[in-house]
């Protein structure tokens, strides 16, 4: 939140994104438009897209956007050509190459460690369950149980 | 004079906080009472040093002197009193004293309501959290001193950031605080359980309600922190998935899978270390938010930050608890027996994947917030991760985690089986058939998003409902005299499948309008008719105002009459647009008025947000849930164990 307000401190001005001239005619390349100017990052204002974003480079960048679009580019050409100018930086979701496949991956691999691990934790530990004394376990539990409340 | 005296009370409290930290630590090693004993004054002492200077400091704010520093820097004469108020914490210093004295509050509520906690672990708790009030103490006298006077006073501030001057933000930091600070509880249990090497039912049942209070408090200050974004930024966001929001996320994360462990220490005497550990990961966290917040580490913007003496402070606190308690912690976790034995398939289970799906998902947010740090040092990548990440990488846990919500929460302990576990969850399957037949009828937008988030939300509503109702041995008498914690239960998990929906919705169903309007202009957005009256120049306190008069229209009916403003705060030289809403139960009407254009007329913009209060009302019905089960019969008669107060609770079954 408090990184908004910085934000909107150093910039000085409203917080108008979009303005009413830059619409297209056409819905559904405005659309799309939007879509993309909300992955892209605002250069200078580091922590908005360029959709929220009020700084005259984003208003520059979503007027090229919709450039490309209106020459016929697909998204992803839209995407790769402000990426080609600006850097990785502007892409709110960075690309799925090299070391960035760890942050891609670590959820999900984790996820999976610990899932199986349980697994076989409580698989193992059920054989154990069904030499140990069983019963006087669950009488233990129950006697708490009744204890506690 | 009277800052002067907070001045001293708040040195006076760090001194006092080393005695609270070494002496009752000392106490309980040797078995000497009278050492242990001295932890509950040293508390209350501390709590009330650090009021005093807090007192003084609010005073200080509230008279303008602006002798001071930090008023002259953050305040003015013209500001609204409540501001002058909030204004106290609406800064670095301020806000850290605020930090601290929460610290204090809940070191002197264990003190107090502490008397049924064995000897030795209420003096060794009382002294971890007197280290951690010890660091921080000097790291807001060193580094972050509120009480620093000015050679020459001047004749007036320099106001406060408009944007904080909002009663929505002026109270989401002490909620927040209140949740961050209120997980060192847990983290002081858990090193002082460490400590003695034990850890029971009862330590469990000592720890939960003061991370069930601190949940709450998280749960009420993100969801604050989240409607301001919404209604004050003026475009109706609600998550921006920031660092600084991600700092609360990932605590109210692990505090969330913390109260689900606990549950099980408490109930069945299993899962002991990993509780331990998810205690000190959760306030563990806590630290890096505040690291992250005011370090400027992250290339984030923020008005805390920007200063690396402060960061490397922080950093080193961070360091010295999570790293000492997770030394302690690889030392003596062995000694915490299980005892409770679980099937594969039974409560423990289901309440260990929900661990397993909490943790991981807050590791993925964490990944997410540091990885342009870890790109840039090691592989000189300068790149970006926000908002498309996060949906994407995020949402697969809480769906997995809905998914299995309902069909976790009824099993029961030890081990359950999955036939009798469907048959009380078909009514709750059907209602939400029938729920997507009718999302699948009516969507627009985004129909995927919508279906999914409309058939997860009202899945789990629907769970908890029969939860309930299977709880209650399917007689309607009874569910109202079901114990509060089961009532808790259900509340905490309906609001959580209400917000799921309200966010799944909102983001597949809003509709948006721009355009240039002329006074007298009327447009149609979404089945809506907006005209836009006029625009008028209204004078405020400490700002002026262009005051739009919109009306919005469906069909000949007039719904509502909205004055969207653009304010301009003129000591700060700095607009802010207030959005005017017309809330809804099924959608919200959200105005706001932008820039007069070249040729007449001003832009405008129109939102529809349908289910957007779902969001807040879902996140007020967790934290009320959790309420209901914080009032328990059992954690009332434990808290009060001292007063012998007959249980009035109606009884359980």
């Amino acid at each position: 939140m408090l990184k908004r307000l910085a934000l909107l401190l150093l910039l000085a001005t409203p917080v108008h994104a979009v303005q009413p001239d830059e619409v297209l005619s056409d819905p559904g390349l405005e659309s799309r438009a939007r879509q993309i100017s909300q992955v892209l990052r605002c250069p200078v204002c580091q922590g908005e897209n360029i959709d929220e974003s009020n700084a005259g480079v984003s208003r520059d960048l979503r007027l090229a956007v919709r450039e490309r679009l209106v020459a016929g580019d697909t998204d992803a050409q839209v995407i790769d050509y402000i990426k080609d100018r600006f850097g990785e930086y502007v892409l709110f979701e960075p690309e799925h190459s090299g070391a960035n496949l760890i942050l891609y991956w670590i959820g999900p691999a984790v996820l999976v460690v610990a899932l199986g691990g349980i697994f076989l934790w409580l698989r193992g530990r059920r054989r154990d369950e069904d030499l140990a004394p069983v019963l006087s376990a669950e009488e233990e539990a129950r006697l708490k149980d009744l204890l506690k409340d | 004079m009277i800052v002067e005296t907070g001045h001293f009370a708040l040195i006076l409290a760090l001194c006092v906080a080393l005695v609270q930290a070494v002496i009752p630590l000392v106490g309980a090693q040797k078995g000497w009472s009278g050492w242990m004993a001295v932890a509950t004054p040293a508390a209350l002492a501390q709590f009330l040093l650090i009021a005093t200077a807090f007192a003084a400091l609010t005073y200080a704010f509230v008279t303008s002197d602006f002798s001071l520093k930090l008023v002259y820097e953050n305040s003015h004469t013209d500001k609204p009193m409540l501001y002058k108020v909030t204004g106290v914490w609406g800064n670095h210093e301020g806000s850290m004293l605020l930090w601290v004295l929460i610290l204090a509050m809940f070191g002197a509520a264990a003190a107090a309501f502490g008397g049924a906690l064995p000897e030795r672990l209420r003096a060794r708790v009382l002294a971890v959290q007197g280290t951690i009030g010890l660091a921080f103490l000097v790291f807001v006298l060193f580094t972050s001193n509120p009480f620093l006077r000015l050679e020459d006073a001047p004749f007036n501030g320099r106001d406060m950031n408009p944007l904080l001057q909002d009663p929505g933000l002026a109270f989401h930091p002490p909620f927040l605080y209140l949740g961050y600070v209120g997980l060192s509880m847990a983290f002081s249990f858990a090193v002082a359980a460490l400590i003695e090497g034990r850890v029971d039912a009862a330590w469990a049942r000592w720890v939960r309600p003061w991370t069930l209070a601190a949940w709450i408090f998280l749960t009420i200050g993100i969801a604050l922190g989240s409607w301001w974004a919404y209604y004050e930024l003026g475009w109706g966001g609600f998550w921006f998935w920031d660092p600084v929001e991600n700092a609360s996320l990932m605590p109210w994360l692990l505090a969330a899978a913390l109260l689900h462990s606990a549950i099980v220490v408490e109930k069945r005497e299993a899962l002991k270390s990993w509780t331990i550990l998810l205690a000190i990961m959760a306030f563990g966290f806590s630290l890096i938010g505040t690291f992250l917040v005011r370090s400027g580490v992250i290339s984030s913007v923020h008005s805390f930050a920007n200063d690396p003496e402060r960061g490397v402070f922080i950093l080193l606190i961070l360091a010295f608890f999570t790293g000492g308690a997770l030394t302690l912690y690889a030392a003596r976790a062995s000694d915490m027996q299980a005892k409770g034995l679980f099937a594969m398939v039974s409560r423990e289970s289901a309440l260990v994947v929900n661990n397993v799906l909490l943790a991981v998902a807050a590791l993925v947010v964490f990944t997410g917030t540091v990885w342009p740090l870890i790109a840039e040092l090691f592989w000189d990548r300068k790149l970006s991760v926000g908002a498309p990440f996060f949906e994407k990488a995020f949402t697969p846990f809480m769906i997995g985690l809905a998914l299995l919500l309902p069909l976790g929460s009824m099993m029961p302990w030890k081990r359950a089986s999955l036939g009798k576990l469907v048959r009380p969850l078909v009514p709750a399957l059907v209602l939400t058939l029938a729920v997507l037949a009718l999302v699948w009828t009516l969507a627009t937008g985004r129909p995927m998003l919508a279906l999914g988030a409309a058939g997860l939300g009202a899945w789990i509503v629907f769970g908890a409902l029969a939860e309930l109702w299977q709880r209650a041995g399917r007689r309607p008498g009874r569910i109202l005299r079901l114990p509060r914690a089961d009532w808790g239960k259900a509340f905490a998990h309906g609001g959580l499948g209400i917000v799921f929906a309200g966010v799944g919705l909102l983001m597949a169903g809003q509709i948006e309008d721009i355009r240039v309007a002329k006074a007298g202009d009327s447009f149609d957005v979404g089945g809506y008719t907006i005209t836009l009256v006029s625009v008028d120049d209204l004078p405020g306190p400490n700002f002026t105002a262009k005051t739009a008069t919109m009306e919005v229209r469906q069909g000949d009916k007039l719904v509502a009459t909205l004055h969207p403003e653009k304010r301009i705060y003129p000591v700060q030289a700095m607009p802010t647009t207030e959005a005017d809403i017309d809330n809804g139960f099924w959608r919200d009407v959200y105005l706001v008025i932008g820039d007069p254009q070249e040729g007449g007329g001003w832009a405008v913009r129109t939102y529809i947000k349908p289910f957007a209060n779902w969001i807040w009302a879902g996140c007020l019905l967790m934290a009320f849930g959790g309420g209901l089960s914080l009032t328990d019969r059992r954690y009332r008669s434990a808290a009060g164990a001292r007063r012998a107060v007959p249980d009035t609770a109606v009884a359980a079954e």
